[in-house]
């Protein structure tokens, strides 16, 4: 189903202008915005771009254990469901402004999902 | 743990820590100053291709490929058998031509260097006190002036900056290295509205890629938003005043940011000053140097302001602690 989700949303296209208004949305969130708040913004912006790539279903291909590594000193911080649940909502909120039907956004978050007990490291 | 061979010697860097930082702490001092893999002072050779390619951003392709690497950004993954650069053969010769008062705390420097062929006005040089001890400081002149201009700003214990503010003379002979870091005008868009930020010293970029811009015709408004707490910690005001006064489309806001705000001065930080006047940057291009905590902020706030990430310049400076 993946490849065809991201086919459907848009391919690399859709990332890129995703990207901007997620990234800027997330660092206008206060609840989430220090956990996204890097000196480097170039480097942040391409870890968010792979990040919805990944949740586009597209050619992205974290296992798990990249996962847990990846946000293990996020998690050290205090990471958890309320900030990740902020993350999505900031996505559902991009891809509606974006003008992405409701089914393929239900479709992102349900690849989202999957990710949760890794990206929180439970 | 991986380990460090250094001149016949083995050192241990812990994880976390930087080739620099490693040998540091050994006692083997590296010359570097922005700690940040930027300014390129700190640059060492690897005798093995298994350089970490994060400490090779930035530098030519042609180091890249002999594995020089920055040591401030060089978190081994494996074993490493480092030298130090041999730089010699890559510093410049200068003679200092004028040295004049800019403020209290600030100092123009003239710096005439017959073998510096190119340069881009807001590229920084490193100038070296001995061959120990560099500081990065950028360039407020245009390839077209008859010398190199830095603004000196003197630093409580600065080792290079009170050097130079106390000894260096007119006639001195001095090292520096050739200019580097991609904060600069392009003409590639004539039209677009440039905003440029800087506190303190940070102006000398500022001031270069601004002259710049107008050498080179640019037709769209040019915003310099120059911050300090009073309004004795500004510089080059009568000359920027008397810039905006000759160019329609350059604009001038000297900024103050403590209680005594004179008139002709705008009251608050050159950044709050310029986000109230200009609060969508769509389409902007920005230019940011000063404070490194006021470059970050900007960054992010100029970015929400909705200007595109790749039309946002700023070469990422710390100041080099008290060493």
């Amino acid at each position: 189903m993946s490849t065809k989700l991201f086919e459907q949303i848009g391919g690399e296209a859709a990332v890129n202008a995703a990207v901007d208004v997620f990234y800027r949305r997330v660092l206008s969130d206060d609840r989430i915005s220090d956990f996204f708040d890097d000196v480097d913004m170039e480097r942040q912006a391409a870890k968010q771009k792979a990040f919805l790539t990944m949740a586009f279903g597209g050619p992205v291909h974290y296992t798990g254990a990249d996962m847990r590594k990846g946000h293990a000193h996020l998690v050290a911080r205090g990471l958890n469901d309320s900030h990740f649940d902020a993350v999505v909502e900031n996505l559902v909120a991009s891809l509606q402004e974006l003008n992405v039907p409701a089914e393929l956004i239900a479709e992102v978050g349900a690849v989202c999902e999957t990710t949760r007990n890794d990206v929180l490291g439970k | 743990m991986t380990q460090l061979h250094f001149n016949d010697s083995t050192y241990q860097c812990e994880a976390n820590e930087t080739v620099l930082d490693a040998l540091a702490r050994q006692g083997v001092a590296i010359p570097f100053s922005c700690r940040n893999g930027v300014c390129q002072t700190c640059m060492m050779q690897s005798a093995d291709a298994n350089v970490p390619s994060a400490a090779q951003n930035g530098l030519k392709s042609t180091l890249q490929a002999q594995n020089y690497f920055l040591a401030c950004v060089c978190h081994p993954s494996e074993d490493m058998t480092v030298s130090l650069a041999d730089n010699t053969d890559r510093l410049l010769s200068a003679t200092v031509t004028a040295i004049r008062q800019l403020n209290d705390e600030v100092k123009c420097v003239g710096l005439d260097c017959p073998m510096l062929q190119d340069y881009r006005a807001g590229q920084f040089i490193n100038l070296y006190r001995d061959s120990g001890i560099a500081r990065s400081y950028s360039l407020a002149s245009v390839p077209t002036d008859s010398y190199l201009r830095l603004h000196v700003r003197r630093l409580p214990d600065g080792r290079v900056s009170n050097w130079i503010h106390d000894e260096l003379k007119v006639g001195d002979s001095v090292q520096i290295s050739a200019p580097v870091g991609s904060c600069f005008y392009l003409p590639n868009a004539p039209q677009q509205p440039l905003l440029l930020i800087g506190t303190g010293s940070g102006l000398a970029p500022l001031m270069g890629i601004v002259r710049d811009a107008l050498d080179q015709q640019h037709a769209g408004d040019i915003y310099l938003y120059h911050g300090s707490h009073d309004a004795a910690g500004l510089y080059l005001v009568d000359e920027l005043r008397e810039m905006a006064a000759h160019c329609s489309n350059f604009h001038y806001i000297p900024c103050i940011s403590g209680a005594d705000v004179p008139v002709q001065y705008q009251a608050g930080r050159a950044l709050d000053v310029a986000l109230a006047a200009h609060p969508n940057l769509a389409g902007w291009r920005v230019f940011l140097c000063g404070n490194p905590n006021m470059v970050k902020t900007a960054r992010k706030k100029a970015y929400l302001a909705k200007a595109a990430m790749n039309d946002i310049y700023a070469d990422a400076f710390l100041v080099a602690g008290v060493a």
